[in-house]
């Protein structure tokens, strides 16, 4: 498993590669986790799983915990580059009904930067 | 199944740490692989299948550390058959576990592995006795599972 975390001011980028299971899905929440706390500012979260070859349950539940960290500060979630051995269980699992989808990362930061309103009012 | 003899067969044992899960699943994944009338999309099932039992033992079964889980794979002409059992401290309510979204241990656990394993597998036995341990018994053939849509009535 490789993940490569950028910020773009209030937005974390984790882009992931390979397998997202139970030991990988450790290592993904802490990375996000370290990344809160050393930018508290961090407000949404787009996952760019395209080179994501599996996820299995363990996977799926470290999103879902990662989706509700970002809820709770009013941040928004995506999921990109979704593919379809992936895509089939992030819709078994019912993920696809809460996070938001686009088809890459420039688009969901274009989305969440087109918002309405300044990050900090 | 009868007394027919399995064409190829496996076993293996080792112990419960989250790096095995990988090893489990791509080890039975490619085991299957030897039935051409496996589709991708059937091994793909197969590996979820083989990481969701392996990790309910990693992280259920031996609550003060590591034990052993043994992997057995048996391949028929029509179908391959998989054992995934430990030593553990086994399953108090089979019958709860297999709901889905039953989790003893939320938070981050989703309770969807079992759930998984009976959509993705064609048949699934689980024996457990507390103290005991507990052992997964799957069938999986050719062309089967689902691809899409909705969980099992669970």
């Amino acid at each position: 498993m490789n993940l490569s975390l950028e910020t773009i001011e209030d937005v974390l980028l984790v882009r992931m590669r390979g397998e997202l299971d139970l030991e990988t899905a450790a290592k993904f929440r802490v990375l996000v986790e370290e990344a809160l706390d050393h930018r508290p500012g961090l407000k949404h979260l787009i996952l760019d799983v395209s080179g994501l070859s599996f996820i299995d349950s363990s996977g799926l539940g470290a999103i879902l915990g990662r989706y509700r960290q970002f809820a709770e500060r009013g941040g928004r979630v995506f999921v990109v580059g979704v593919q379809p051995g992936v895509g089939r269980l992030l819709e078994l699992s019912g993920l696809f009904r809460v996070v938001e989808v686009a088809a890459t990362a420039e688009e969901a930061l274009a989305r969440v930067q087109g918002e309405v309103g300044s990050v900090d009012g | 199944m009868g007394e027919e003899e399995p064409v190829n067969r496996f076993s293996l044992t080792f112990p419960s740490l989250a790096p095995n899960v990988s090893f489990a699943r791509s080890t039975v994944a490619a085991f299957a692989s030897q039935l051409d009338q496996f589709t991708l999309e059937d091994i793909e099932d197969i590996r979820i299948a083989v990481s969701e039992v392996v990790s309910n033992v990693v992280i259920h079964a031996y609550p003060k550390g590591a034990g052993p889980v043994r992997v057995e794979a048996s391949l028929y002409h029509d179908r391959v058959e998989v054992v995934v059992a430990d030593n553990g401290c086994g399953i108090a309510d089979v019958e709860k576990a297999k709901e889905p979204a039953f989790t003893t241990l939320p938070g981050e656990r989703m309770g969807l592995g079992l759930t998984f394993v009976q959509a993705y597998m064609d048949r699934v036995e689980i024996t457990s006795r507390p103290g005991e341990g507990t052992r997964v018994f799957m069938v999986k053939r050719p062309g089967s599972g689902v691809s899409k849509g909705q969980l099992p009535e669970g």
